[in-house]
């Protein structure tokens, strides 16, 4: 087991220093000086663009050598230092990352925990009950294959805009505070919930069609049919056809957090949600190249770290790779 | 306890139109007899061995029955035939070694297993520990996972599970394919000792190795493309055979102390005939060196002999 | 024991091998037979060939440019303007069915480039095994663990897209891994078997045979692959697109809602301007799935009868 961890970690710590490099030098190999695009926001006039052009050339060591320059990043990587924003003058990165980060995790973890629970009991039932299968299948291959943010264009077209039953946008009432009053809390929620459901009806897609066909595959199984010809019951075949698809269903679940996050942020977007999605926009628009840098490497930790934890939990389900004798 | 197959026939519904894997099969087993089913590839008796117990995907009961001790058994009728499963038939799979649940300890299948039977694990418990030490297995091997085990070890688990209850009938299908020869002889004279010991009743040994068949089998069965060819005791069946098809079968077998270079092995010219439209008559007498005019009607399988029937107008 | 001779002629003139009629042919009829009787693969594909001509004819039905303005502010679908209008007077029917196109080209282009890629690493991998397989294996995975997004964002937004091929190449670039773990696991499968063997001891090199037996035994699985990429590429640039980061230039359906986003227009309620987008995508890639499910029905005769 021990082995199979240091595996996992080592790659986990080879993706790291790879996202990190790479954020380093794609500024430094896009054509032109990054400092000019920077100063050209400031829209300055000439004499003083040449000293802020200096200036920021020298804070940003952009004329120490390239090595030098590696090594000062990761620095203030690891200190957690990730720079100013352009977008937000005044404000640090990780300040803004982390004023908007709570907003995105409140939509993400319900959403991916709850989606791959009811997904992977509806996709199991459907396996085995054709009737549930006809209509839940076709729906379910639309749903994985809607692109998030019409999902959440038509969500908030339909529920919010006609109907009016919840907001268009924002996290909470323009009028309140974040507070832990009761007022507060219901705006949230109903701020909170066509956002979520976006999230929640894409990803729900993908997993019931995944437990759908694993499911199919192992009631085939060879110990199925054998439990079958000794007469056992179809709840105890289906438990364990259960419990078995869900093991390549969580590695599923690693593999597909990136595409929910991405869906995360483009939903945030259309619902003008103060996540991170909200966040990269902006960034994205004003060409806040440390706000990006920033966010990018929030990203990849989050998703190395949500990969770890799911390759925990599949040790803990799957009794094979504590023998040691079987990694994932 | 007896067998009485009374002119089964089970098809396969496929999209290119019915398999006529078993088209009508009439024998019976004794109490205490093993009989061994041989037949090459795709003569049914891998279907004969699983209509018994339990009708796959895709196989149809298209007509006849068996009874067990006199009692009907209901073949076509899935949720009955559980009465008779793992009680009264049981089956040691060809798959064995991938029978168990990868994801349970052994122990904790078995007991899952037996509960959902009704029977008591604890109760069942000191006897199971038996058989596997009867078998060679050490009793921690419970407390392990399939994945821990080897092939021949999973097999051996398999074989306990699945006489655990003392069935009546056991079906065993290709039960040594799998194998390397000394296996082969230590799975072999398991399952003599098993029904010597009366786990078992009786067994129908399934495989196309007739030198295994030789060993431990008391009669021998030969199919050939959905029906029967020879039933006799086994040394009849290899010192004596009547029908042509199972003496083309035992002359193809190598000798010992014959090699190549002496004299070329000698197979049987042609193939099976396709079972989605078999052929009128004898299925055989295409590749049948005596064949003649009086095949185009199917000769019966009668008996010639006592205990000893054949389905040849030759013979 | 007696030697045996063979038969010298069978009784009734009836052949003895009555299989010799060319197989190969009959496969090629009887795939083609399941095909058609096959619904999701029916309907699926008819979904995806429809919205394909759309993308193709549709442009010429009208003369409009996708990004002329001078159009009526703001109107719904009419006779006029089939689509209605944008908020700063532009086409909507002419920018849908120019996305449209946009959306089969970066499609096409990134599946060809992510599979051409997962082959390579897939069928190497697979073939040889050993020390190639593990570093391979490594890249695979630190590609595979890389959030597409995360670095597609870092990717557009320093080297900004100028066109669709220069997208196309940055999403087959990323998303590759899990084909290149798949086609790996099939290699792996299919190069223990004898024909290779067969293949090695007459002497044939290593991409020979991955070229000449593996890969035409795979044909089928490959396509399925394929079809997957296109569904997925075409996803990752509507994403792609929706946040600015695709080619300006160029008119797209993720294009189409950032700008519907970015001037409100769900605020003011106009649906004609970032529905019929997003269920283009939507049409497409769910077409593209169901066709998926249903090849794998046809290829694969085992998952027929269920």
């Amino acid at each position: 087991m021990s082995r199979y961890f240091a595996r996992k970690i080592a790659i986990y710590l080879l993706t790291f220093f790879v996202a990190v490099t790479i954020d380093f030098a794609i500024p430094r190999l896009m054509p032109g000086d990054p400092i000019d695009g920077l100063i050209a926001r400031f829209q300055a006039d000439p004499t003083a663009s040449e000293e802020l052009h200096g200036y920021f050339t020298e804070s940003f060591g952009l004329d120490q050598p390239l090595w030098e320059q590696y090594l000062t990043f990761w620095r203030g990587l690891l200190q957690g230092d990730l720079g100013p924003s352009i977008a937000y003058i005044g404000s640090s990165v990780s300040e803004l990352i982390w004023a908007a980060l709570p907003y995105t995790l409140a939509l993400l973890v319900p959403a991916i925990v709850l989606s791959y629970i009811a997904g992977n009991r509806v996709g199991a039932l459907a396996a085995r009950r054709k009737s549930l299968d006809n209509t839940v299948l076709p729906a379910a291959y639309i749903l994985s294959a809607t692109p998030y943010m019409w999902l959440a264009l038509v969500l908030a077209y339909v529920l919010a805009f006609k109907l009016g039953w919840f907001p268009v946008s924002g996290a909470y009432d323009f009028s309140l505070q974040p507070a832990w009053t009761w007022e507060f809390v219901r705006s949230f929620l109903s701020h909170w919930f066509l956002p979520f459901l976006t999230l929640f009806l894409v990803a729900f897609g993908g997993w019931a069609i995944g437990m759908r066909n694993l499911i199919i595959y192992e009631l085939e199984a060879d110990y199925a049919n054998y439990l079958r010809s000794l007469g056992a019951p179809g709840r105890l075949v289906r438990r364990y056809a259960y419990g078995n698809a869900v093991l390549p269903q969580m590695t599923g679940l690693a593999l597909a957090l990136g595409a929910v996050v991405a869906g995360a942020l483009v939903t945030e977007i259309v619902f003008g949600y103060p996540g991170i999605g909200s966040l990269i926009l902006t960034a994205i628009q004003n060409r806040d190249y440390f706000l990006l840098q920033g966010i990018f490497l929030l990203i990849i930790v989050g998703v190395l770290i949500a990969n770890f934890i799911v390759d925990i939990a599949y040790v803990i389900v799957d009794p094979r790779t504590r023998t040691g004798l079987q990694g994932s | 306890m007896s067998l009485a197959v009374d002119n089964l026939q089970v098809y396969y519904r496929t999209l290119r139109g019915d398999c006529h894997a078993l088209d009508g099969v009439t024998f019976a087993v004794a109490d205490g007899e093993i009989m061994g089913l041989a037949g090459e590839s795709g003569c049914g008796k891998t279907t004969l061995g699983k209509s018994l117990i339990r009708l796959d995907g895709r196989m149809r009961l298209v007509g006849g029955g068996a009874a067990l001790d006199g009692e009907k058994l209901p073949l076509g009728n899935d949720k009955a035939m559980d009465k008779f499963r793992f009680h009264e038939v049981s089956i040691v799979p060809q798959y064995a070694m991938s029978a168990l649940n990868p994801i349970r300890k052994v122990g904790r299948m078995i007991s899952e297993v037996l509960g959902a039977r009704g029977v008591s694990y604890d109760e069942t418990l000191p006897e199971l520990r038996r058989r596997l030490g009867l078998v060679g297995l050490d009793e921690n091997v419970l407390d392990m996972y399939p994945i821990e085990l080897s092939g021949g070890m999973k097999q051996r688990v398999v074989m306990v599970l699945s006489t655990l209850l003392d069935p009546s009938l056991l079906i065993a299908d290709e039960l040594t394919s799998a194998l390397d020869v000394s296996s082969q002889k230590a799975v072999s004279e398991m399952l003599v000792e098993f029904r010597d010991r009366g786990f078992v009743k009786s067994a129908i040994v399934i495989t196309h190795d007739l030198a295994v068949l030789y060993q431990i089998a008391d009669t021998i069965l030969v199919m050939y493309a959905g029906k029967l060819a020879e039933k006799a005791p086994a040394e009849t069946i290899v010192h004596a055979p009547r029908h042509p098809y199972t003496k083309m079968l035992l002359a193809s077998l190598p000798e010992v102390g014959v090699t190549y270079s002496e004299q070329r092995l000698n197979g049987i010219p042609g193939r099976p005939p396709s079972l989605f439209d078999p052929p009128t008559g004898c299925r055989f007498r295409h590749r049948c060196p005596l064949a003649s005019e009086k095949c185009l009607e199917e000769p019966p399988f009668v008996e010639i002999e006592p205990g000893h029937h054949v389905a040849c107008w030759e013979a | 024991m007696a030697t045996v001779e063979p038969p010298v002629e069978s009784l009734a003139g009836e052949p003895v091998a009555a299989e010799a009629t060319a197989p190969r042919r009959r496969f090629g009829y009887e795939l083609l037979y399941f095909a058609l009787r096959n619904r999701k693969l029916v309907v699926g594909l008819s979904v995806v060939l429809a919205l394909l001509v759309l993308a193709i004819v549709g442009p010429w039905l009208t003369d409009a440019d996708p990004f002329e303005f001078g159009y009526p502010i703001g109107e719904p679908p009419s006779r006029d303007y089939w689509l209605g209008t944008t908020s700063a007077g532009q086409d909507v029917y002419a920018q849908f069915v120019y996305g449209l196109r946009s959306s089969f080209i970066v499609g096409a282009l990134s599946a060809a480039i992510a599979s051409l890629i997962a082959m390579t690493i897939g069928f190497v991998s697979g073939y040889r095994g050993g020390i190639i397989d593990e570093i391979l294996g490594m890249l695979t995975n630190v590609v595979l663990v890389l959030p597409t997004l995360a670095v597609l964002i870092v990717f557009a937004a320093y080297l900004s897209v100028g066109s669709l091929v220069a997208e196309a190449v940055l999403i087959g670039v990323t998303l590759w891994p899990w084909a290149a773990r798949a086609i790996r696991a099939q290699t792996f499968s299919l190069a223990s078997r004898e024909f290779v063997s067969l293949a090695r001891l007459s002497g044939a090199g290593s991409t020979r045979i991955i070229v000449r037996e593996i890969a035409p035994n795979m044909s089928s699985y490959l396509f399925l692959v394929f079809i997957l990429l296109f569904g997925g590429g075409v996803l990752t640039a509507a994403t792609l697109d929706f946040l600015g980061l695709g080619p300006a230039q160029v008119m797209s359906l993720g294009q189409m809602m950032y700008t519907a986003v970015y001037s409100s227009a769900l605020q003011l309620g106009m649906w004609w301007w970032f529905i019929p987008p997003g269920l283009g995508i939507t049409a497409i890639v769910g077409g593209l799935y169901i066709t998926n499910v249903g090849l794998d029905e046809v290829f694969n005769p085992r998952l027929r009868e269920r």
